[in-house]
């Protein structure tokens, strides 16, 4: 490419936008569905069922230690699919730019894009590029979309229909690690922890739990609002309660540090790695012993059940072995975290 | 993690519960007065272990609850300024004044920005020579040595352009009031930071002249539960003394540079407090000789007439009269995403505490 920064020309649609297109997306992202480059792409899907999802990224900063902001708009929406019992099929991905932003790192991020949806096993089918005057958008932000197919038998699984009394609830390891990681890099605060963030795609994963035959009767991902949100959604108005036990949390020391000073909750953080998953008590162990088998739930365990009190309530044992309610976190804890 | 692990021990803290239940036979009621005492006994569910005879109650002790709605007023007219750079801690910003808040303000266009430290404040005033830069103090005897030193740093640095809107309370005078008003406490767990600058000192009035039990605690739930257990035996032998449990940071007479400074920059005098009133030498007013950094002494404003929440009892709360739950604004129109009082806003506050960790 002849410049070494985006210009607003880039997304005129023009001569400028044609190689960017040809030399970074197409480059990249490359499947026979793309190369086409129809300005819709054509897909043939054989299920009654599909799940849709989409996503914006807007973390600040676009780099940090764990992944970049690509990274999470492949997770983020590649994870949507999965928790909702869907295999991840395709993706829709579009660019706002800011004028100015370096080729190079844009060029480091499609990059990343490419490497992670193929690790996922999910094509980049169809792409948009905006380029907008310097500071009217902050380097870069990203929109994806996806299409996973769904088998009948996993429909309930986002809404939670099957939830019963005595099912147990699995995390696929620690938490915390993403909120963390960048409120360590902004830096306002002159600290800087040896942490790394989880953002992955976790459909594989998922998968080898639904292939055991498991019964699963309910996953999320806890993102921004961190696990306590997910824990709050999944007994809202229902006619069961939940209870966990902080000692069983996983939170990685330098994690833990860093929330104490800042007088955070590791509960609260956000997550871009890291299911919720509600599963019948015979199955948990079993689960459980699948996902320590994998790289992305060597830590897992389970965190907690469902009990037959205080419906529609989240209690936690806290690490003294006192009591107290899971809330919903109120109002903005950290602006830009994906 | 060192000294956080092993203050947070589930065993020990069952064996601390079991002395407290065999040493204890009276029924007692335990006030805090510390904004972080609330945060972590709700957090970590401490009254839920203790025997139904030891009621803790929370007191006048976050800063921003007790401090007048006029101040935020008067905050929010500074910020309207064209010249002005509003400094603060974060737990203020959205804080409702009458009819703004300094959050409004921040999204109407007025330059509002959060600092970790006073020294953030000095910077953004040597950057901004052309606007003036007011700090909002806010706080007991933990964070007005911090202000003060804002002070004498602009002093020594010539700095013309930072001012400190000072809210600064001392604690002992609303300790003293609270027992005067009739409330039925029968010991203080007395704050930790506060006492880490004043020493123990500042309680002996309370012991001697009203014969109230005061034990500095600590933050965790060891510490917590170590001081509940020390004022229970203080309380079963009927000898109120001041003591002090968290000794891995208070020294009995405190710190005593950090006393000297806030002797240089401040003189007490007449203060509201809510729920409580006017307490005689209870705030920290800016000494004439550093009059060039009072905002209130140097920035002329008006500030519009304070209108004070209908229905809203932080007061009687604050007071330990009353408990969140008995608010019939409580969880219904009043939560931390749209709070009434103040007492919703802050983290330290104990309607906020209530309806994050102990909502039913």
């Amino acid at each position: 490419m002849k410049t070494k920064q985006v210009l607003l020309g880039h997304g005129s649609g023009g001569e400028l936008s044609h190689d960017l297109i040809k030399n970074l997306f197409v480059k990249y992202f490359d499947n026979p569905i793309l190369r086409k480059q129809t300005d819709s792409a054509l897909l043939e899907l054989k299920a009654e069922n599909l799940a849709y999802t989409t996503d914006s990224y807007v973390v600040d900063p676009i780099f940090f230690p764990g992944g970049n902001i690509g990274k999470i708009a492949i997770a983020g929406t590649v994870n949507d699919l999965a928790v909702s019992g869907a295999k991840p099929l395709y993706l829709s991905v579009g660019f706002i730019i800011e004028e100015g932003m370096l080729i190079s790192e844009l060029e480091e991020i499609v990059k990343t894009m490419a490497e992670e949806a193929n690790k996922a096993g999910v094509m980049i089918v169809t792409g948009d590029t905006k380029v907008v005057n310097r500071g009217k958008a902050d380097k870069v932000f990203i929109n994806t979309s996806g299409i996973g197919v769904l088998e009948k038998d996993q429909i309930d699984i986002s809404t939670g229909e099957n939830v019963k009394v005595g099912d147990k609830i699995i995390v696929n390891g620690s938490i915390a690690d993403h909120g963390v990681t960048i409120i360590s890099e902004r830096n306002e605060l002159n600290l800087r922890a040896d942490v790394k963030s989880d953002c992955a795609c976790l459909n594989h994963l998922i998968q080898k739990v639904k292939d055991s035959g498991s019964q699963i009767k309910f996953m999320r991902d806890a993102t921004r609002g961190g696990l306590a949100t997910v824990l709050t959604e999944l007994v809202d108005e229902r006619e069961y309660g939940l209870e966990i036990d902080e000692l069983n949390l996983v939170v990685n020391e330098n994690v833990r540090g860093m929330c104490e000073l800042l007088g955070f909750d590791p509960l609260y953080v956000a997550n871009e790695g890291k299911v919720l998953m509600v599963v019948a008590a015979e199955d948990a162990d079993k689960v459980l012993e699948i996902m320590h088998a994998d790289e992305l739930g060597e830590k897992a365990a389970i965190i907690g059940e469902i009990v037959d009190e205080h419906h529609g309530k989240g209690w936690v044992t806290t690490q003294i072995g006192g009591k107290r309610i899971i809330d919903m976190l109120a109002g903005e804890q950290l602006p830009r975290i994906c | 993690m060192k000294y956080i692990d092993e203050y947070r021990d589930r065993e020990l803290v069952l064996e601390l519960i079991e002395q407290i239940k065999k040493a204890s036979t009276k029924n007692i009621t335990l006030m805090e007065v510390c904004g972080g005492h609330t945060m972590s006994i709700q957090k970590f569910g401490i009254p839920a272990l203790l025997p139904e005879n030891i009621n803790l109650i929370s007191g006048p002790g976050c800063p921003v609850c007790v401090s007048s709605r006029k101040y935020i007023d008067q905050a929010v007219a500074y910020a309207r300024l064209d010249d002005v750079i509003i400094t603060t801690y974060g737990d203020l910003i959205r804080i409702p004044g009458s009819t703004s808040s300094l959050d409004q303000e921040k999204a109407n266009g007025a330059d509002v920005r959060i600092v970790y430290s006073v020294l953030d404040a000095l910077k953004i005033a040597e950057e901004n020579k052309d606007k003036k830069v007011v700090f909002l103090g806010i706080g007991f005897e933990t964070t007005a040595p911090s202000s003060a030193v804002g002070v004498l740093n602009a002093h020594k640095m010539g700095l013309e352009n930072f001012f400190l809107f000072s809210s600064h309370k001392i604690m002992p005078p609303a300790m003293a009031a609270l027992i005067d008003e009739g409330v039925q406490i029968d010991g203080y767990i007395a704050p930790g930071h506060v006492s880490t600058i004043t020493g123990a000192g500042i309680y002996k009035d309370v012991a001697e002249i009203y014969k109230l039990g005061c034990v500095i605690s600590g933050f965790e739930p060891v510490d917590l539960l170590r001081s509940i257990l020390m004022l229970v035996r203080q309380l079963e032998k009927n000898e109120p003394k001041v003591e002090i449990e968290y000794t891995r940071v208070v020294k009995p007479e405190g710190n005593v540079k950090a006393q000297q400074m806030l002797e240089e920059v401040f003189v007490l005098e007449d203060d509201w407090w809510r729920g409580l009133g006017i307490l005689p030498k209870s705030g920290m007013k800016i000494r004439d000789k550093y009059k060039q950094f009072d905002a209130e002494a140097m920035i002329e404003v008006e500030v519009e007439k304070t209108k004070e929440d209908k229905g809203c009892i932080c007061g009687e709360i604050l007071k330990g009269q009353k408990n969140p739950k008995d608010c019939k604004l409580f969880g219904k129109v009043c939560s931390p995403s749209d709070p009434v009082g103040a007492c919703m806003v802050s983290h330290e506050g104990a309607c906020n505490a209530h309806y994050r960790f102990n909502r039913n």
